[in-house]
């Protein structure tokens, strides 16, 4: 099974930049024939699965493989003695190990990993490797982890980064002042399209080629190389459909391993997890704990923002240090503050490895500056709207880490947008209603049912921070009236396949637009992360089909002896804007072939000082909701009827698309704010399952009302923001601000469990 | 695997399709896979609560996945591959890629099952039985608003149709 080449779907009129153009993969996920990473299959190929540690911390003492080998159908058992290369990988620090050697550091860590002719003989094998333990005291509590008198768990140390940011006048003392303290459970990302690869061998072990569900090729193969003491070249990755990412995929989970096998065995190796061993297989968003002093005038606006944040990395790196900064720098949300004094550090325990999910950092902040403004709000008399009015941040503004934001920044605009958006009706409740809070549990007594309304405001930046060399290349081949795009750009659900033919059709007056093959055999697009794509990968497509449209143009010049600067795309032809001369590029590209190739960066940023001064990221997009819910308080179940939305997108480039990222975004909002949590006690995960970790369904999805407040961004090279990771932001303070307002309870924590409305503490 | 191994048929999407050599305790949802190559069936949580293995099963909605395949003999197996057999997207296929219902797509398999399923049993659903019907399938990106448009659309187009 392999993905067909997408091309053309139409729709009405021409399918380019501002029209809800269809995905060009949409009729072939409907009817089961899209290639997911799961559904590649091999000639002669095997299974294979992975060993993982039920202790969070233990000392390995022995393994033994021997009852494993008497299991007929297997064919290879490795350890960390057969990593031939680096033992360790890791996205920012090179800290975890492909397997387990002496200790393991988390429940679910890799210790070896089997190849056998069939998923349950893996299973067997597994079950059948004997190794002893002797567990060792769990780290577990972050504030265990800062004090410098705890023991290492890791010859890095317990703390993965701490920052701070010293910034203003940070002795100014404001009229009023509110504190409070937040925490945030540990989220999973729970894409459905479980972590898949096959990996085939090259004869003699030359090289291996890996089809793989990733969110960024590029990274994934250097990682892959250095462990397998390959050369890059010799690792070749093709994107496998990925069945979502959200950040969960930035990370290698099962590729060395699937490679090693294949490797060993001479043979296709295919490693799938289940659903449990997903949620040890790949980092989550990182669990924290936020205090917050706001200090602010009589008038509501803000003076000085101080406290301190304090994100569980778990027991290895990953992404923690980008995570951190990334949160720290946005405790001042959307608001405008020059005094601060701040510290955050990201632990290293034994718990579950954290990293990377769509909002990386900020949606931790974000819960506990929303909870003090409406704190604010009420010290001061306020509305949540009006103190948010008061102190929306506006381009020019500063922040407090020096940084001037010059993205569009309609904040006000966002939040007066949101509140026009009529508020529901409140219904008529209905015993035994599947709408009522509790659902098809039917156990709401609609007279016990209170409303509630609460407010959310976010400020997200875009793409990645800290002076990181961020580039995206795309290649553009024109023949005979068709467009060839390649790019490594991972597409992961989020529709960058129709954007890039929307660019190329709208810059090269063509229609069918045909794609090929994501893989590495171009140079790298990044990461499908941080909000970047449609800004870096967008604009490398587009850079691309301008520089062949500048071909085409010279050839159309010289043919008519004009001046190739005259020439303009119209429709699907070529005009002269001087005069008569009109050429469809079809006919004007026949017998042509015409490839260029565009490297897309961004301006440069700075890392932080050690005061937590500098320009550290590229742009900032913003975004308000406004949450309804209905609570029961006698069962504590909470029913999220409605969520008001609008948000800074700049350019709007395809509305359809725009508006799924948003339900989207604002549906896994709903789930930290009422649902979703990994629940750990000393190390031990709870609930590794989608029966134990609760989803949003169908039945719990809210009406969501959407404005795209559309400003072009004149940073951006379409003028559009990215979108992905605003609608998932804000919505969650909202939503536990509603149930704060329906129900009179200092809630301080996400997501809300019944017990925190019914048994308040 | 040298342990209990089985020769059966299944009735899937109108053909008999011989399962050899295939260990007793493989759920409908391998076989259907990785047996008989019908990948359009999903597996993303194997136990039942995610619904992207859905089929029907003389007529059911079920989790292919909670399936015995070998206790499906007998029975008539439609996967969503054979919802619309000649290629050519169903009305309901045709309005989850018009309305953008369809993002990572790994979901909505399962979906377009189960949407085909309750359409049949009731043409006429309101929005609360469409999301009852539906709340066995979990999207992870759409947050199910455009799923509900794909499927009110198919409701008004076939209301129309059938007036």
């Amino acid at each position: 099974m392999k993905n067909a080449t997408p091309t053309t779907t139409r729709s009405k009129g021409r399918d380019i930049l501002g029209t809800s153009a269809l995905r060009p993969d949409g009729v072939a996920k409907t009817q089961g024939n899209f290639a997911f990473s799961s559904d590649f299959q091999a000639e002669n190929m095997l299974w294979g699965a992975t060993l993982r540690s039920p202790h969070p911390h233990a000392r390995i003492v022995s393994i033994d493989p021997t009852e494993a080998w008497k299991i007929a159908g297997v064919e290879a058992i490795i350890f960390a003695d057969d990593v031939p290369g680096k033992p360790t990988y890791g996205l920012i620090s090179s800290d975890q190990p492909v397997f387990a050697r002496d200790v393991v550091r988390y429940m679910g860590e890799p210790i070896a990993a089997v190849a056998a002719d069939h998923p349950e003989t893996c299973r067997r094998a597994i079950a059948a490797i004997k190794v002893v333990y002797e567990e060792l005291p769990v780290l577990s509590d972050m504030d265990v982890a800062i004090d410098p008198a705890t023991p290492p768990i890791h010859s890095d140390g317990n703390v993965f980064r701490h920052q701070r940011i010293v910034s203003g006048n940070p002795d100014v003392v404001g009229d009023v002042v509110v504190e409070g303290t937040y925490d945030i459970g540990m989220q999973d990302q729970a894409f459905l399209g479980l972590e898949a690869a096959l990996a085939y061998p090259d004869p003699g072990g030359a090289g291996v080629e890996l089809v793989v569900a990733t969110q960024w090729l590029h990274e994934d193969r250097k990682q892959i190389a250095d462990c397998l003491a390959l050369a890059p070249d010799k690792v070749r990755l093709v994107l496998g459909g990925v069945g979502g990412a959200f950040g969960a995929r930035e990370d290698i989970s099962l590729q060395v391993h699937t490679c090693l096998l294949a490797l060993r065995t001479g043979r296709p190796v295919k490693v799938q997890y289940s659903r449990e061993e997903s949620f040890f297989g790949h980092v989550h968003r990182h669990p924290g704990r936020i205090h917050l002093r706001h200090h602010a005038d009589r008038s509501g606006k803000l003076v000085k923002i101080e406290g301190w944040m304090k994100l569980d990395g778990g027991a290895y790196a990953s992404t923690s240090a980008a995570v951190l900064i990334n949160g720290i720098t946005h405790l001042q949300g959307p608001y405008a503050c020059e005094n601060a004094l701040l510290d955050a550090w990201a632990t290293r325990t034994n718990n579950p490895p954290c990293g990377a999910m769509r909002g990386f950092g900020v949606v931790q902040a974000c819960f506990a500056h929303e909870g003090q403004m409406d704190r604010l709000a009420e010290a001061l008399g306020m509305s949540p709207v009006e103190i948010r009015l008061v102190n929306a941040m506006k381009t020019g503004d500063k922040l407090f880490t020096g940084q001037i934001v010059d993205s569009v920044a309609p904040v006000a605009r966002c939040i007066r947008e949101t509140a026009a958006i009529p508020l529901p009706p409140e219904p008529v409740r209905q015993t035994g209603s599947l709408e009522l809070p509790g659902g098809s549990g039917r156990t709401s007594d609609p007279a016990h049912i209170r409303r509630g309304v609460g407010w959310g405001v976010s400020i997200k930046n875009l793409m990645y921070s800290e002076g990181f060399d961020d580039s995206a290349e795309a290649k553009c081949t024109l023949a005979d009236g068709v467009a060839t795009l390649k790019f490594a750009t991972a597409e992961v659900g989020q529709g960058f396949v129709v954007l890039a033919q929307q660019i190329a059709r709208t810059v090269l007056g063509v229609d069918t637009v045909i794609l090929d093959t994501i893989d590495t055999q171009i140079g790298s697009a990044g990461s499908t992360s941080a909000s970047r794509q449609t800004w870096m990968s967008g604009g490398a497509v587009d850079g691309a089909c301008r520089l062949v449209r500048e071909r085409l143009f010279e050839h159309v010049a010289h043919i008519h002896n004009l001046d190739p600067l005259q020439l303009a795309i119209e429709g699907t032809e070529i005009v002269d804007t001087l005069g008569p001369l009109r050429v469809t590029v079809a006919e004007a590209s026949a017998g042509l072939r015409v490839e260029q190739t565009f490297v897309h960066r961004h301006r440069p940023t700075e890392e932080l000082d050690e005061n937590g001064q500098g320009n550290c990221h590229v742009a900032f997009a913003f975004v308000a909701h406004r949450a309804v819910v209905d609570v029961d308080t006698d069962l504590g179940l909470v029913k999220v009827v409605q969520i008001a939305t609008a948000q800074d997108v700049g350019q709007v480039l395809n509305p359809l698309a725009l508006l799924g990222q948003i339900e989207g975004g604002i549906a896994q909002g709903l789930g930290l704010a009422v649902m979703e949590e990994i629940v750990v006690n000393d190390g031990i995960v709870r609930n590794p399952s989608f029966t134990d970790y609760l989803l949003p369904t169908a039945l719990d999805a809210p009406d969501v009302v959407a404005i795209p407040i559309e400003e072009y961004e004149p940073l951006a090279p379409l003028g559009a923001k990215g979108v992905g990771e605003p609608p998932c932001i804000s919505v969650t303070p909202a939503i536990v601000a509603a149930i704060r307002n329906a129900t009179g309870r200092d809630i301080m924590r996400t997501p809300v469990r019944p017990q925190d409305i019914c048994l308040p503490a | 695997m040298t342990d209990t191994t089985s020769f059966y048929e299944l009735t899937v999407n109108g053909s008999h399709r011989e399962v050899r050599d295939s260990w007793i305790g493989e759920s409908l949802l391998y076989v259907l896979r990785e047996r008989l190559g019908l990948m359009g069936s999903k597996g993303a949580c194997e136990q039942g609560e995610c619904g992207s293995c859905t089929v029907l099963l003389d007529g059911d909605a079920v989790c292919s996945c909670l399936v015995l395949s070998a206790s499906a003999v007998g029975s008539n197996i439609v996967t969503v591959e054979g919802l619309a057999p000649n290629g050519e997207p169903s009305d309901v296929q045709r309005a989850f890629v018009d309305h953008g219902a369809v993002q990572c797509g790994f979901c909505t398999p399962g979906l377009i099952v189960a949407v085909h399923h309750l359409l049949e049993h009731n043409p006429d659903p309101s929005m609360i039985e469409v999301k009852e019907a539906l709340s066995g399938n979990i999207c992870r990106c759409t947050g199910y608003g455009r799923i509900f448009a794909a499927v009110e659309t198919v409701v008004a187009v076939r209301k129309g149709a059938g007036s």
